[in-house]
């Protein structure tokens, strides 16, 4: 509803400023508080801005610019708890890591993380991922052999494609058998900055 | 079943609304808390809203009331014996740095204060203007009007200060 001449016009005006101090002051209440049980911010890189979302165990999920930030804030609100707020602040120490990463700096991220929303197995392949080193790749098969499953290859390749934590649980890092890209949530235009990323930075 | 869409996205759609309650009964010194005071009450007791309830009326309430508390509670810290005027409210702080529409909104009779504030800077139409009254639309309508003829009155002729 809209209200034409509103006798109270003057009283109406809200600076953006005021807004996001108070935000920003609500998230760090509603934590005190606990309540506050999904954080988000989003992240500038050279691969478009990343969504990224942690609850109080660590980070549960980050997202591409290609991966529509709203509908997985959407889906996160209805699947873990709608108690949902931009709190950039307590994402402060993924932002600097991530910072780091993308500069070249950092090669092993150092953050807990939040996997309880995947299968077993599917976890056990992601918390295999960080072993592969900075700048090195396998194929999924070596990637199923290491899982101690080596003819599960599809079942290992569904756990990278729907690894929720991508970047910082590096799903980048497997390639198909014959040394091709394979597939990459955030587009193979992104995978290969990654990669050529990593190669330069080790290098 | 549509789930519930994240709180962040109410504080975007409703924050603004809500800072004009605060602000408008409070001035713009406290209403800071009360904002913070209606989001953390909404967050808390979202989980167990109704997935169609209407979140501007929702929080457009809660903020009036959070805001009337902290108006009674100063009040208790400010004037422990003053001399109680049931018909007219002395709302807002001297010197608050707003101008005399909104002293003269703060001096408003309770109902009207309500009515016009969560009408005409909350935007809640009528029906929900009387839900949050206790009456009918018609009767919110009439508070609204009434309250508007108030204002007139009081912006016509020099301030008192806001008291009669």
């Amino acid at each position: 509803m809209t209200i034409t001449d509103n006798p109270l016009e003057s009283l109406r005006d809200v600076d953006g400023p005021t807004l996001q101090r108070l935000r920003d002051a609500l998230a760090e209440k509603a934590a005190e508080a606990q309540l506050l049980d999904l954080a988000y911010r989003r992240v500038d890189s050279p691969i478009g801005s990343l969504l990224v979302v942690a609850t109080d165990r660590g980070l549960i999920r980050v997202a591409f610019a290609n991966q529509d930030h709203d509908r997985v804030l959407d889906q996160l609100a209805g699947t873990i708890s709608p108690r949902l707020l931009e709190a950039p602040r307590r994402l402060d120490p993924a932002a600097r890591e991530l910072d780091e990463y993308f500069a070249g700096t950092r090669h092993r991220f150092d953050l807990p993380l939040d996997l309880t929303t995947t299968g077993e197995f599917r976890r056990a392949v992601q918390l295999l991922l960080p072993t592969i080193g900075y700048g090195h790749t396998v194929s999924y098969a070596e990637l199923a052999a290491l899982a101690g499953r080596p003819t599960a290859v599809r079942a290992v390749g569904t756990a990278c494609a729907t690894n929720p934590l991508p970047v910082v649980v590096p799903c980048h890092r497997v390639l198909r058998g014959d040394g091709s890209l394979g597939g990459y949530l955030g587009g193979l235009e992104a995978k290969r900055t990654l990669l050529d990323l990593e190669s330069r930075a080790a290098a | 079943m549509t789930a519930k869409p994240p709180f962040d996205q109410l504080v975007r759609d409703h924050g603004v609304r809500v800072w004009r309650v605060c602000r408008a009964v409070l001035g713009p010194v406290d209403a800071d808390d009360a904002w913070s005071e209606t989001f953390l009450a909404g967050l808390r007791a979202y989980p167990d809203l109704p997935p169609d309830a209407d979140h501007a009326a929702w929080l457009a309430t809660i903020a009036y009331r959070k805001a009337i508390d902290a108006v009674r509670a100063r009040q208790r810290r400010a004037t422990p014996i003053a001399e109680q005027d049931d018909r007219v409210s002395t709302l807002g702080q001297p010197g608050s740095g707003d101008d005399e529409l909104a002293d003269a909104v703060r001096s408003l009779p309770d109902k009207q204060r309500s009515a016009v504030t969560l009408h005409y800077l909350a935007d809640l139409p009528y029906a929900q203007v009387a839900a949050e009254l206790g009456g009918t639309p018609e009767a919110a309508r009439r508070a609204v009007s009434d309250g508007l003829r108030t204002l007139r009155k009081r912006l016509a002729r020099p301030t008192t200060g806001g008291h009669e």
